[in-house]
C-alpha cells in the first residue's frame, strides 16, 4: 500500500495519549499500520494512511481514539 | 432426530448388509473384483470404505455409490452442494463443508464478480464445520456472502475448525462491518442461536481483522463471555496464523490493493454504470437531433453515434483504465487521475473517429464530454478501494463535481451550437 496513497491532511483521527493504557489493540486492527507502540503507549506514525474506518475507535478499551468522518 | 420405528429397522438392515459387504470386499481385494455384476476397482475400495465409515451403512439399492449426505435428505429442503456430511454435536447436527470448489462454485463466482448474481449470493447463517473439529477446536467467524464463505472454506483444507457464519445480508466482511451488519450485536445473537457454547469448551473466537470496524471486542466479552482474537486480513493466511500460535505476522495485517485486486472489481463498476450509460446514450441521441430543421432523425443517428463513442471512451477510461493504472497516474485525487486518462482517450478518439469533419466547436464538445465522464467515474471508484478516507472523498467531490458539471454544460452548449 505504500505506493498508493490518498489525500494528505484530511483524516479526522484524534488520539489522546494520556488515556492510552498500552493494550496495543489499535496496532492490531488498523489495516494501514497508522499506530505503533512506543514506550508502552500507542503513537500515530502515519496519519495520512488513515482511512477513517473506525476499527481502532471501536476496539480501544478506554475510548482514547476518535474519528469523525462526515457523511462521506 | 428423524428416527422413527421404521427408519430404525431400515438402519439395522443397512448395517447388517454393510457389514457383509465390507467383509466380502476385504476377502476379494486387492486386485479389482467383480461383485453383483458391478466391477469394483481397487481405487473404488477407498470410496466404498469412506462411505461405510461416514454413514455407518450402505444403501442396499445404490450400494454406496452416492454421496453419504443422501441420508440427510428431508422433504421440502435442498441440501447445499458445498456440504459434505454432518457432525452430531450437543447443539444438533452441524454441516461439514467441502474445502474444494466445484464447477458450480466457480461459475457462480464469475457471475457474482460480473455483478449479475451479486445481490443475492448468500449462505444460511449459523454454525458449520470444516474437517473434524472437536470441543477444543478454533471457531472462525465470517460473513454470509457466498464469495466470502467460499474463499474461507477453500483455505481450510488441512484444518479442523468451526465456522460461525453471521447474517450480513450477503455482504462481505469489511463492507458489512462498515454498514453495521457484521456487528457486536449480530455476533452475540448468532453465538446464542447456534448453541456454540455447547459445541466448544473454550470461549475464544477468531474474527477476520477487517471486521474490527463493526466489532467491539470488549463488548463481546461483556455480553457473552467469548474473547475476540483478530486474525489475519486474508483467509489464505489463516493456517499460518493458527500454526503461529494465533499470532499474525505484519504482512497478514496489511491491506493490499494490487493490480489483480483492482481489475477484478471493474466488471461490477461497469455493470453498475451501465444503467446510466444507456440512459445517457438515449439522451445524447435526442440532443444530437437538434439542428437547423428543429429536429432531424438523420442528424440524431450520425451525430448521436459519435457522441456515444465519447461516452464509451469515458466509461472505459473512468471505470476500467483508471482503476487498473491507479498508482501510475499522476495526482492523488481520483477525479484528477480520471481527467488525465479520460483526456488521452478522448484525444485518441478524436483522431480515429470522423469527429474532425464536424468542426472545432463539436470537437471541443466531444473532448470535454468524454473527459468529464471519465473523471466522474474515476471519482466514483473511491467507493471501491480499501484506502480512501470519507473525509478525503468529500473534499475531492467538493472540488471536482463543479468542474465536471461545468465541462458537461459547456460541452452541451457547444454540441448544439455546432449543429447550426
Amino acid at each position: 500500500m505504500k505506493n498508493i496513497r490518498y489525500l494528505e491532511d484530511v483524516s479526522t483521527l484524534a488520539f489522546n495519549k494520556d488515556k492510552c493504557v498500552g493494550c496495543g489493540l489499535c496496532t492490531v486492527v488498523c489495516p494501514h499500520q497508522v499506530f505503533e507502540m512506543n514506550d508502552g503507549k500507542a503513537v500515530i506514525v502515519d496519519l495520512d494512511g488513515c482511512m477513517e474506518c473506525g476499527a481502532c475507535v471501536n476496539n480501544c478499551p478506554v475510548n482514547a481514539i476518535e474519528v469523525n468522518p462526515g457523511v462521506g | 432426530m428423524f428416527q422413527n420405528y421404521d427408519a430404525k429397522k431400515v438402519q439395522d438392515y443397512d448395517a447388517k448388509k454393510a457389514k457383509s459387504n465390507t467383509a466380502r470386499l476385504k476377502e476379494l481385494n486387492p486386485g479389482g473384483i467383480r461383485s453383483e455384476g458391478i466391477t469394483i476397482l481397487p481405487s473404488m475400495n477407498g470410496v466404498s470404505q469412506a462411505c461405510i465409515s461416514d454413514s455407518g451403512s450402505l444403501n442396499p439399492i445404490t450400494n454406496g455409490k452416492y454421496d453419504s449426505v443422501e441420508k440427510y435428505a428431508k422433504p421440502g429442503y435442498v441440501l447445499s452442494h458445498f456440504v459434505d456430511t454432518f457432525l452430531d454435536t450437543d447443539a444438533g447436527q452441524i454441516p461439514v463443508v467441502k474445502t474444494e470448489m466445484l464447477l458450480k462454485d466457480i461459475l457462480a463466482t464469475v457471475g457474482a464478480r460480473a455483478g449479475i448474481t451479486r445481490n443475492n449470493y448468500r449462505v444460511i447463517p449459523g454454525l458449520y464445520a470444516a474437517g473434524k473439529p472437536d470441543e477444543n477446536s478454533e471457531v472462525l467467524v465470517t460473513a454470509n456472502f457466498k464469495l466470502t464463505f467460499d474463499i474461507l472454506r477453500k483455505n481450510l483444507e488441512k484444518l479442523n475448525v468451526w465456522i460461525l457464519v453471521l447474517d450480513t445480508v450477503g455482504v462481505n466482511v469489511w463492507c458489512a462491518a462498515g454498514k453495521g451488519t457484521f456487528s457486536t450485536k449480530e455476533l452475540v445473537r448468532r453465538i446464542e442461536l447456534s448453541g456454540l457454547d455447547k459445541v466448544v469448551k473454550h470461549r475464544r473466537l477468531i474474527l477476520p481483522q477487517l471486521s474490527a470496524t463493526g466489532i467491539s471486542a470488549k463488548d463481546v466479552k461483556k455480553m457473552c463471555g467469548f474473547s475476540v482474537i483478530y486474525g489475519p486480513v486474508r483467509a489464505q493466511d489463516i493456517q499460518a496464523f493458527l500454526e503461529n500460535g494465533r499470532k499474525a505476522d505484519p504482512y497478514m495485517r496489511q491491506v493490499t490493493f494490487t493490480f489483480a485486486e483492482r481489475i477484478i472489481l471493474t466488471p461490477v463498476e461497469l455493470n453498475i454504470a451501465m444503467k446510466y450509460v444507456v440512459m445517457t446514450a438515449v439522451a445524447l441521441l435526442v440532443i444530437s437531433g437538434i439542428g437547423p430543421g428543429i429536429f432531424s432523425l438523420k442528424s440524431a443517428g450520425e451525430r448521436g453515434w459519435i457522441s456515444i463513442v465519447f461516452l464509451l471512451t469515458g466509461l472505459l477510461s473512468g471505470a476500467v483504465v483508471t482503476p487498473a493504472l491507479l498508482p501510475l497516474l499522476p495526482f492523488k485525487e481520483f477525479a484528477a487521475k480520471g481527467i488525465i486518462s479520460g483526456s488521452l482517450f478522448a484525444l485518441c478518439a478524436l483522431f480515429i473517429s470522423s469527429a474532425s469533419s464536424l468542426g472545432m466547436s463539436a470537437m471541443i464538445a466531444l473532448f470535454l464530454f468524454g473527459t468529464a465522464i471519465s473523471s466522474f467515474l474515476a471519482m466514483n471508484f473511491t467507493g471501491s478501494t480499501p484506502f480512501t478516507s470519507p473525509s478525503g472523498v468529500e473534499r475531492e467531490m467538493k472540488q471536482f463535481i463543479p468542474v465536471q458539471a461545468g465541462a458537461v454544460v459547456i460541452s452541451l452548449v457547444l454540441w448544439i451550437y455546432s449543429a447550426f
